[in-house]
């Protein structure tokens, strides 16, 4: 079973190291699915193993976007100016500063969202069922509006990231991209994998079925509920700062906090692949990832059509999602009853 | 920008008038918000977009020649329908399930909507122009469209018209038994598969009536939806599940915050600060309730 897994692992990675010289048409893409794939991965956290659904964790994504593309502008010129001008040429990044600011941009865009997860968190993980999800909602629609009225980081006409230097060829910017969002992927499974082997997993899990007596068994679950979602905020603010390099250009409502794609993208894909497992995001990621650029392409213009029929087909007939199938259809497999009579008594209890 | 406020009282006046008259139109909205959550525990996200789809309603009434103000009898109508077909296409498989899966579903449907009606009515700002006029006030300082008025009498007229139905008739009090036992109201034979189809199409016709009333007061646009669910969320769970006349009192409350919000702030910061209401009043109700060791749920 473990040299399985190793197998398993080994292969991803030289498939996630290989693929931008094999496939250098799908660079772009796939550094999105790597985003999504994070995305989805630090949602599962929350609404998966806890059972608190947020619609709030593009606050982390949109902050992290703004933070880094903030400081690495605003280390060498004038910010005010940047935004104002557009992002036009007036002020040049050298490869060296480019390449500086992405860094401590990256460091502030991890650190900031995870202290303001730890302070919101505080405020509102105390409410439960729809207040927190609604709650959440809120947060992050309001985040939207707000920075869509500040005139520092180029208010409603969005802030342009600064352009990728002249260095290397012309695949330069693809792979740095690419390799960057790899690297995060690889960074966020290892540490959420490393958590699922915890008993901080367990506790999670305990919040979600029955916070209560989670509390009366003395487990401090505030803590860890805000742990949790400081651990989200982190990886959030990783890939959302990576994103907006990648994309260029920074609006409030349509890129950054934008709850009607990235916002919604998280909670259906993580429930596409299956709730509370640790593979469950990643395929379910890498399914709509598919789905989504065919439609976009083959059907624009219907894409929120298809987006919204696919929430409600998703939720409606599919809420255990494709981990869930699979564990009800190969239970053996999962490390679950084996014992046939035995199973059929169990499903004969639901 | 205070000094303003103090200084010149004749915006206070104006800006509360007109917060209350809207915010009584944002009372018709959470009563049907209030009325669905109570008796089928589902929030529905897609509330707004309903009141956007009436507004549309409306505007074709306009744009054909017919006066807008008629919508508010023709826009119910239609949306009472609406909201019946969707509660037998969605709504009706997620009631007794999760409170997240309604949550998403209804989103999804609020996306859906979004997005048709963005396909079917395109993405300019409209509205219906009622040709009302405007009243004066205190020598001509406060100026205020007879059309808001027109809005705040029409929902008024519909909320009495509502409570006396529900106290009084069959089905009215066949819902009322459903929203306080589903279990034992079934038992005693009211079929409540057919009571939440008509909470849901009145609640959808409720919706209706106020984008008629949206529409002819203010502007519709297809994205802006989410906005008035949140209002709706907010002033229910301001004045608690089935206090009434707590929704119409909140409901004003929250149109004069808005107007002072929009003067204070700057217009850009309006539909940021009612989320950020939101978001600070259900911190403020959680730290109140964890001083009992409650909370909300």
């Amino acid at each position: 079973m473990i040299n399985k897994n190793i197998i398993l692992y080994a292969a991803i990675l030289i498939f996630g190291v290989v693929a931008p010289f094999v496939l250098p048409a799908f660079k772009v893409q796939l550094s999105i699915l790597c985003i999504l794939i994070v995305l989805a991965l630090t949602w599962n956290i929350q609404g998966g193993e806890m059972g608190y659904n947020t619609f709030g964790n593009i606050l982390f994504y949109g902050l992290g976007m703004y933070l880094c593309a903030s400081v690495q502008v605003g280390m060498f010129f004038p910010l005010a100016e940047w935004t104002e001008s557009g992002g036009e040429k007036t002020f040049v990044h050298t490869p060296s500063q480019f390449f500086q600011g992405m860094a401590y941009g990256l460091v502030v865009a991890a650190i900031v969202p995870t202290i303001v997860a730890g302070l919101i968190g505080y405020a509102i993980l105390g409410l439960r069922g729809h207040y927190f999800a609604i709650c959440t909602l809120g947060l992050g629609v309001a985040a939207g509006e707000i920075s869509g009225g500040i005139e520092i980081i180029g208010a409603g006409q969005g802030f342009t990231t600064p352009p990728f230097p002249e260095v290397g060829d012309l695949e330069a910017r693809g792979e740095f991209f690419y390799f960057l969002s790899f690297l995060v992927l690889v960074l966020t499974f290892i540490s959420v994998k490393s958590i699922y082997s915890t008993r901080f997993k367990l506790i999670l899990n305990a919040i979600r079925d029955n916070e209560d007596k989670a509390e009366a068994m003395g487990i401090q679950t505030m803590k860890y509920k805000i742990i949790g979602w400081m651990i989200s905020a982190f990886f959030c603010g990783l890939a959302g700062g990576i994103m907006g390099g990648l994309v260029g250009y920074i609006d409030s409502t349509d890129v950054a906090f934008d709850g009607r794609e990235m916002g919604v993208f998280m909670v259906l894909m993580a429930i596409l692949g299956g709730k509370g497992t640790l593979w469950g995001p990643v395929i379910g990621a890498t399914i709509f990832h598919i789905f989504k650029e065919g439609f976009w392409t083959f059907f624009l213009g219907w894409q929120y059509v298809a987006l919204g029929v696919l929430i409600v087909v998703i939720v409606i007939y599919f809420p255990e999602g494709i981990m869930g199938w699979l564990r009800e259809k190969y239970p053996e497999r999962f490390g679950e009853v084996v014992d046939e009579a035995d199973r059929k008594a169990q499903v004969e209890l639901k | 920008m205070d000094l303003l406020i103090f200084q010149v009282p004749i915006l206070m006046v104006q800006a509360s008038l007109d917060g209350i008259l809207l915010g009584i139109l944002f009372a018709l909205i959470a009563y049907g918000m209030a009325l669905q959550w109570g008796v089928m525990n589902i929030i529905n996200i897609a509330q707004g977009d309903l009141v956007i789809l009436g507004g549309y309603i409306t505007y074709f009434m306009y744009l054909s020649g017919i006066h807008p103000a008629l919508g508010v009898i023709v826009a119910p109508a239609i949306m009472y329908f609406v909201g019946v077909g969707l509660y037998k296409l969605v709504i009706n498989k997620v009631v007794d399930r999760d409170l997240f899966i309604s949550i998403l579903a209804t989103f999804g449907i609020s996306i859906l909507f979004m997005q048709l009606m963005n396909f079917a009515f395109g993405a300019d700002v409209v509205l219906a122009n009622s040709e009302f006029g405007t009243t004066m006030l205190f020598n001509n300082s406060v100026t205020l469209p007879n059309s808001k008025i027109f809005a705040a009498i029409i929902s008024i007229i519909f909320a009495i018209g509502l409570v006396i139905y529900m106290r009084k008739s069959k089905l009215g009090r066949a819902i009322r038994a459903t929203a306080q036992n589903a279990r034992a109201a079934k038992i005693l034979g009211v079929d409540t598969e057919k009571v939440y189809a008509a909470t849901f199409g009145i609640n959808a016709a409720l919706c209706g009536v106020a984008g008629a009333l949206v529409a002819i007061t203010f502007t519709i646009h297809p994205y802006m939806g989410l906005p008035y669910t949140i209002r709706s969320f907010m002033i229910v769970i301001i004045a608690g599940l089935g206090n009434l006349p707590g929704v119409a009192v909140s409901g004003m409350g929250l149109g004069v915050f808005e107007e002072f919000a929009d003067y204070i702030l700057g217009t850009e910061f309006r539909i940021g600060s009612v989320f950020m209401l939101l978001v600070l009043i259900l911190v403020y109700r959680r730290f109140k309730l964890s001083k009992k060791r409650e909370y909300l749920k």
